[in-house]
This record gives structure tokens, C-alpha cells and sequence, in this order.
């Protein structure tokens, strides 16, 4: 992160205090976010996300491999998220970095607690071959809150997913079958990430705020409200009393990002 | 012999913007053959048998003289390194950053330290993009507790205004500190509500440069969003 001189704190501060963000927006309110599917003609399923000025892409690839000896007839799930170096000025080439793993961990955990795709429907033939359903993100620009908005792409890219054609050990990535991927549409998992500065908790941060945010919990939370996943960053311990209401307001901001998916049909 | 394009004309980097010797490259463009060719976008200007080009996009490119918010980054052994929203990293000299005497050994992080935002201006820059600082000069100094934005630097004309007279308006209609760095970097003190009055007033100014009357549109803006003390 960019590192700011110390009295910048007390200045972002100032702000909370008054209720108010660096942009005019309240504590718990988020930027302007647009959902849109099929963005990519090689991907199976395709999602584009823009949460104020973070701009995130997401993909999904099928392929028939081998199922994991522990799980013979399920089909396999794989999250992987890619941090551009033209997307932010902290990213820097090579191998992953401690940020995309967090990212890519946080969202597969979600998703694979959740249980939302129902894995059985993706064996082919137990103990030799299922359906792996590979979600990749990409970041196109990263201007805060990039957890919220990557997890909301995947899940995007999910809903939109087609089955390619399967014949004969050849998969027709060319001809998609008009079968999803078989989903529980109240089981979508929709993660929020709640920040805590001084006493303050906020959600949908500005990379300023992140910078000296005391402490982050993402959640993964359901259609009902129920958390299936979570997760806790920053370098500075929360209470229980602040962790019930980290949670609440990551459930109430679930439910209003929920609808920003409903725009799409599941099969 | 000709001018290929009108005064004032937009144009894009590669486009010949004149043939012939009679007109002279300067900043912006280049001699290709017998041609000058654009190599910013840019309005056009011709003055006489020189061609230059005014850009309207771009990172900032360091120039000997300007003034600039400046960050630190990195602290050596003979002063601070800052970035100045360029290409290129700034050198803070250890003479030129502060007046006192310092000893040999002494922890440089008193004056300035990393994370620190200062108005400097710029002393030097040479043909390797190599730039160095100073601290000292009228209304130079540290720049406190406030918040920084970052606009595009070929806007900043635009947000001063003539003599000031732009960002003296948004001052002292929000009673905001307000200090603008050439290099598009512009840091801002007041109230939560007086800076983001200021705020959006910058960002229509970035927006709407290019608008005749751009003055009264601001003025009109502060008026309606009147902070109260």
C-alpha cells in the first residue's frame, strides 16, 4: 500500500468522525456498481464489475480432468485471481503475491462453503472424470475494495456459465451446451469486507481509507443471511462486540448487493 | 514550406504537422525528414515560424522551475527521495531540504519522513531525467495533516487560473488551505464539508477546462454549496 505520512490517519479520521468520506459518501454506503455478463468470447462464463472506478474481469473455464482420490464423484473447483501490474502502481509482476492469494483463497472459500454448485452434477464417471470449473480474476484497475468487487465478478461469471459440448473425450469449447453450471441460486455467496478505522466501521473503501484501516473481516454471506465464510485481515486485533457488528452490516450490504445479480437467470 | 494543420488544431502523436524547413520544432514535436511531427496530443500552436504543442493528456514531465508536491519515499544518505506524480523520482538534497546544520549521522527523518507530502520546487533537471529539489523559496515548506488528490498536470493552468485567481475563489469560498503542485498534485486542509466543496469544484474545473465562462460555472457552484463555518 501507498504509504502515507502518519497525520494522514488523524485526517481520515476527521472525516469519519463527521460522518462523511473522502468522496461524499456515508460510513456504509457503497460506490456505484455495475454487473455485466458474457464479456468474453473464450470463456465458458464471463463477468465485468465496477465498483466506483475498481474495475475487475472474471472468467470461467470448464474441463474434464481426473476427480481428487478424497472426492470420486464431485467435480473440482479452482479460484485463481491475477493482479495486474498495469492495474495498480503496488502490483508488481511475477509469482502471486501474498494479496492475490488472500483474494482468490477468500472467494473460493465462499464458494465452496456455500456449496452452491452442487459438485455431484458435474461427474461424468466416478473416480475418472468431472467437470473442474475454473474461475480466473483479472484486475483491470484497482482503486479499493477489490475483494468485494472480484468475489462479486466470480460469482457473476457462475451464474453465467455454459457446459461446452462433450463427445467422445473431446471437449467442444465451440459449441457450448445451453446447460449451466448446476447452481443454487439462494445458496450465491456475497461477500462483503467490513473495515474498522479508529472506531469507525466501513465498508467499500477508497485506497486511502485501506491504508490505515486498523482491521478488515470478510464475509461470505448467503441469500438467508447465514455466514459460510470469513475472514480476518489488518494488523490490529476487534473485539466480539465489534465483530457482531462488523457482521451485521456486512449481512445488511449483502442483501443489496444480492440484487445487483438477480439481473440473471439461473438454468 | 507549408503548414499542414490550422492553429489550435487537435492532433495526435505522429501526425505532420508541417513540411518544409521554414517552420521549426519545439516542445511537443520533432523533426522527421523535412517534416515536423507531433509527438503529444494536443491543440496546435503556431507562433511565428515556431510549432509547438499544448497537450491535453499525459504524465507530468518534470521542468526546471516549477513548483510541486513532492512525497518522500525513500530516505539516503544525502537526502530524501520524492515522488512528484512523474516518470521520474525526485532528490531532495540534504542543503537544499533544510537550513539547519546536520550532523553527520544524524536521523534525517526530523525533517522529513517517508510518507511526508512537501511543497518544493524543482532546481534541476538533467538530460537523464534526473531531478533534484528544494525546500527553500517563498511558500515552500512541509505540508501537514490534509488530504491529497491527484489531477491531470495539463489541467493545472486551468485550477489556478489567471494569477491565482481560480483557486483563490475555491479558498476563500471554503476557507480551505489549498496548495497546487505543477505536476497535477493538489493538497487540501479545511473541514471535511469545505474540502469536498473543493473537491468536486476541482474536478469540474479537470472536467470542463475546455469550457469558455469555465469562472462563472465555478463561482455558481460555490455559491450554491455554500460552506458554513
Amino acid at each position: 500500500m501507498v504509504k502515507l505520512g502518519d497525520s494522514f490517519r488523524e485526517h481520515v479520521l476527521s472525516y469519519l468522525d463527521a460522518g462523511v468520506r473522502f468522496d461524499g459518501r456515508k460510513l456504509d454506503e457503497f460506490r456505484p456498481i455495475s454487473v455485466e455478463y458474457g464479456i468474453s468470447h473464450n470463456a465458458e462464463g464471463s463477468a465485468r464489475v465496477t465498483v466506483g472506478s475498481t474495475h475487475v474481469l472474471a472468467g470461467v473455464k470448464m474441463a474434464v480432468e481426473k476427480p481428487y482420490p478424497d472426492t470420486p464423484a464431485d467435480g473440482n473447483l479452482m479460484i485463481n485471481a491475477e493482479l495486474l501490474p498495469l492495474s495498480s502502481s503496488v502490483f508488481e509482476s511475477g509469482p502471486p503475491s501474498d494479496e492475490a492469494i488472500e483474494v482468490s483463497r477468500i472467494i473460493d472459500r465462499g464458494i465452496r462453503e456455500s456449496k452452491v454448485i452442487d459438485t455431484k452434477k458435474l461427474c461424468i464417471i466416478p473416480k475418472e472424470e468431472v467437470w473442474s470449473v475454473m474461475i480466473d480474476i483479472c484486475t483491470i484497475n484497482v482503486h479499493g475494495n477489490l475483494i468485494d468487487a472480484s468475489a462479486l465478478a466470480s460469482v457473476a461469471a457462475l451464474t453465467s456459465a455454459k457446459l461446452p459440448g462433450y463427445e467422445g473425450k473431446v471437449v467442444k469449447y465451440d459449441e457450448l451446451t445451453d446447460k449451466g453450471i448446476p447452481l443454487a441460486a439462494s445458496l450465491l455467496p456475497v461477500v462483503v469486507t467490513v473495515f474498522k478505522i479508529g472506531k469507525h466501521l466501513i465498508v467499500d473503501p477508497l485506497p486511502e481509507e485501506e491504508s490505515v484501516a486498523d482491521a478488515r473481516i470478510s464475509a461470505a454471506v448467503l441469500e438467508d443471511g447465514s455466514i459460510v465464510a470469513l475472514q480476518k485481515g489488518g494488523g490490529l486485533p476487534v473485539t466480539a462486540q465489534e465483530i457482531d457488528s462488523m457482521l451485521g452490516l456486512a449481512q445488511a450490504k449483502a442483501g443489496d448487493l444480492r440484487k445487483l445479480l438477480s439481473g440473471k437467470k439461473l438454468k | 514550406m507549408t503548414l499542414l494543420v490550422k492553429d489550435k488544431d487537435v492532433v495526435v502523436p505522429g501526425e505532420a504537422l508541417a513540411s518544409g524547413m521554414d517552420y521549426l520544432p519545439t516542445s511537443g514535436t520533432y523533426r522527421e525528414g523535412d517534416k515536423v511531427v507531433a509527438s503529444r496530443l494536443g491543440l496546435v500552436q503556431v507562433d511565428g515560424r515556431l510549432i509547438r504543442i499544448i497537450p491535453v493528456s499525459g504524465k507530468y514531465l518534470p521542468k526546471r522551475g516549477d513548483v510541486v508536491v513532492a512525497r518522500v519515499t525513500n530516505i539516503t544518505l544525502n537526502g530524501w527521495v520524492c515522488d512528484i506524480n512523474s516518470a521520474y523520482s525526485s532528490l531532495l538534497g540534504m542543503k537544499e531540504g533544510v537550513s539547519d546544520f546536520i550532523a553527520r549521522g544524524s536521523d534525517l527523518t526530523r525533517y522529513y519522513n517517508i510518507g511526508d507530502s512537501l511543497m518544493a520546487q524543482i532546481i534541476n533537471v538533467t538530460s537523464q531525467n534526473m531531478v533534484d529539489l528544494s525546500a527553500k523559496g517563498p511558500g515552500l515548506r512541509k505540508l501537514g495533516e490534509g488530504r491529497i488528490i491527484y489531477v491531470n498536470a495539463n489541467k493545472v493552468p486551468r485550477i489556478i487560473g489567471k494569477a491565482g485567481s481560480m483557486v483563490s475563489m475555491i479558498k476563500d469560498a471554503t476557507n480551505c488551505r489549498i496548495s497546487v503542485g505543477q505536476n497535477g498534485v493538489i493538497w487540501l486542509q479545511g473541514t471535511p464539508a469545505a474540502e469536498l466543496v473543493a473537491v468536486s469544484a476541482i474536478r469540474r474545473i479537470e472536467a470542463d477546462s475546455h469550457v469558455s465562462g469555465l469562472t462563472e460555472q465555478v463561482k455558481a457552484f460555490l455559491d450554491k454549496n455554500k460552506v458554513v463555518a
